[in-house]
């Protein structure tokens, strides 16, 4: 598919970054407001989604390769995975940061407060290795069905293979 | 306090970390060497998994909580974590399964040079382990559902791996549209029994459970969902299309699969509603999918021409003689007299059931794989002769036919005797229509065997070689498992089975381990 007008391409240069700030904000405040990893990443992925409507598929795929998305959903994973095992001394995903101090480890304070955003131990890790994860993964899939459509509209070759 | 209370977490998660590194493997040889590590290694754990359930006793397992077996802090009326528990049966469900799982994966690295994306096959293929080992494992209902989706998304990936062919996207797709019923009617259950008793855990719910209209509405929706999913008759019409089109080593692995959702409706019936439930209602219903299942899946395999279509509806004949074995058992719970004329020979000969169809449908599916690797087609009219050509196949395929058909020196015919020693207590007719199963099954593997294997050899099958090393070191785990339980059945009884059934049946045992003795 063809770029959009300059038009477009200029709202979205300007906030597909709006976009991605705001879902790496709804990761990192997972634990504290509706939202988390998922969502945050479901956000970020639409990011992609705007770079590949407003820009088309060729120059999309100049400035970034598919595997990249895999490596983010491999890293991401690995991520989860390894908290759960670093737990282990304890029981598996076991919040072993939480109440120690430290980037991750603020003690709660009881009462209504405007929430505390390192207090949350190993909770935030997971959430931003969920985010990475469902960056990597919803991407990958829009991608494809953004080839898919292609295929369906010009009735073509399917455009997988030589544009990646 | 010894490493092996965290065994029933690290069972799930070590082939989770397998699937995940996979995704970043660089190298194919690297990935295979990666594949085989966490297969044996997942293999050994489940292993370690029933050795210490046999010596300890059921286990349980609170993830991320302050102790590995805080299942109710103090003050607490019900549990709040997510508890894994794995008894007897649970324990042999997973070593069952493992076993399978290796074989299938061993026999699977060589097909993964022949499809371009490796490593998400290995990544499936180990989600799809887990979701498996989850659902035997787990102790709690939501979570049962969490693995089943698990289980589910893995596998439609798997099934229409082939995805050049339109039959298996079609059978992927078909399997799908199923699953996701499934897992939906499960939900719906799941979510009843959570309105009324305010928790998700199945010893906390047993404990509390006073079986009214809703509680069976619950029911209905659970014991369906789980026959749908592993295929009992008159809700089969997904399995031989996507036991057909996977791939072989992917069929194997299915066949476990499909025994981890009949896992879950035996630990439904018995260890969440158990006692609870009056009446042989629900036992007549698992008695009759059974009967069904053996005797339609048998006499539609019988006149199939394609020999994967041929074993995926055999199959389905297979699972109802452990639908009828637990079944009896079942019928038999709430009176003790009962369960020591025929109740509890039939859960043997059910539990037992559930290892060598594993095994030997295992096998079976992994030689037809060996037959397509080799000749490139499964059609029994296409193929004649090959046994000169591929000795250990051939060799291979006789014992599993001669195991599931059973013939007396194997193991299918140890389970099967005693299904039919109980089932003709209970009445003569069953027994009768399991013999006759029996019998037709004998019949279409002789078919398979002789058209497939022998006769005179043909000219476009002169070329045909034997499979390569890795793929029959794959069958032959299974074979020697074949022939283990063959050769030593009153140890297999006594040490595998019969602690299996003994747990299954004892609900207060399973409630205890859980809800401790106090409440």
């Amino acid at each position: 598919m063809k770029p959009l007008s300059i038009v477009v391409r200029t709202i979205c240069n300007i906030f597909a970054w709006f976009v991605a700030i705001f879902g790496a904000y709804v990761i990192i405040h997972g634990h504290l407001s509706p939202g988390g990893g998922f969502q945050g990443g479901a956000i970020v992925a639409t990011f992609i989604a705007l770079l590949l409507v407003a820009h088309g598929g060729k120059r999309f795929f100049e400035w970034v390769k598919m595997d990249i998305f895999t490596a983010f959903e491999g890293l991401g994973l690995i991520t989860f995975v390894g908290i759960g095992f670093l737990g282990l001394s304890t029981t598996f995903l076991y919040n072993f940061l939480a109440l120690k101090g430290g980037l991750f480890g603020s003690p709660v304070t009881i009462g209504p407060n405007a929430g505390i955003l390192n207090s949350s131990g190993t909770i935030a890790l997971a959430n931003m290795a969920v985010g990475l994860e469902v960056v990597g993964g919803l991407s990958t899939i829009i991608i494809f069905m953004f080839l898919g459509m292609r295929y369906v509209m010009e009735g073509g070759k399917e455009g997988s293979e030589d544009d990646k | 306090m010894s490493w092996q209370v965290h065994l029933p977490a690290l069972v799930l998660s070590v082939p989770l970390l397998g699937a995940f590194v996979a995704l970043l493997m660089v190298k194919p040889i690297l990935r295979n060497l990666w594949f085989t590590f966490i297969l044996v290694a997942t293999t050994v754990l489940a292993f370690l998994l029933w050795r210490r359930v046999g010596i300890s006793g059921t286990m349980v397992y609170v993830m991320g909580g302050e102790k590995w077996n805080l299942t109710l802090p103090s003050g607490m009326a019900l549990p709040i974590r997510i508890i894994m528990e794995v008894d007897a049966f649970g324990a042999f469900m997973i070593l069952t399964g493992s076993l399978a799982t290796l074989a299938s994966g061993l026999f699977s690295i060589r097909f993964l040079d022949r499809v371009h994306d490796g490593n998400k096959f290995v990544a499936l293929f180990f989600l799809l382990f887990t979701g498996m080992l989850g659902l035997e494992a787990t102790g709690d209902l939501f979570n049962f559902f969490v693995f089943l989706e698990i289980a589910s998304v893995a596998s439609f990936g798997l099934i229409a791996f082939w995805r050049d062919s339109p039959e298996a996207v079609e059978a992927s797709f078909k399997y799908a549209v199923l699953s996701i019923f499934v897992a939906l009617l499960f939900l719906i259950g799941v979510g009843i029994l959570y309105g009324i008793y305010g928790t998700l855990n199945m010893a906390a719910v047993a404990k509390n459970m006073q079986v009214g209209f809703l509680e069976k509405v619950a029911l209905v929706l659970f014991i369906t969902s789980m026959a749908m999913k592993c295929g009992a008759v008159p809700l089969h019409m997904w399995e031989p299309d996507a036991y057909g089109q996977a791939p072989a080593g992917v069929s194997c692995f299915l066949v476990v699969v499909g025994q981890a959702s009949l896992y879950g409706m035996f630990r439904i019936a018995f260890s969440v509603y158990g006692q609870a439930f009056q009446g042989s209602v629900l036992a007549w219903i698992i008695i009759v999918f059974g009967l069904l299942s053996m005797f339609i899946g048998v006499i539609m395999a019988v006149i199939q021409k394609e020999a994967k279509r041929l074993m995926a509806y055999h199959c389905i004949s297979q699972t109802g003689y452990m639908l009828m074995g637990i079944g009896l058992g079942l019928l038999a719970l709430s009176s003790p007299q009962a369960m020591s004329e025929y109740g509890f020979t039939a859960m043997k000969g059910g539990i037992f059931h559930i290892i060598n169809n594993a095994m030997y449908k295992g096998l079976l599916f992994l030689t037809a794989g060996s037959l397509f690797y080799a000749t490139g087609t499964t059609e029994l009219d296409k193929l004649g002769g090959i046994s000169r050509n591929m000795p250990y196949t051939t060799m291979m395929f006789a014992v599993a036919a001669a195991a599931i058909a059973g013939l007396p020196p194997f193991n299918g015919f140890v389970s099967k005797l005693l299904i039919y020693e109980s089932s003709f207590v209970v009445h003569p007719f069953l027994a009768v229509v399991a013999m006759v199963t029996s019998i037709l099954t004998l019949a279409s593997f002789v078919k398979v065997f002789q058209s497939g294997f022998l006769g005179p050899s043909r000219e476009e099958l002169a070329s045909t070689r034997e499979v390569p090393l890795t793929m029959i070191v794959g069958m032959s785990v299974l074979c020697l498992m074949i022939l283990g339980l063959s050769l030593m059945p009153n140890w297999a009884l006594s040490n595998l089975i019969e602690p299996a059934a003994r747990d299954l049946v004892n609900q207060a045992s399973y409630i205890q381990a859980v809800m401790g003795s106090g409440l």
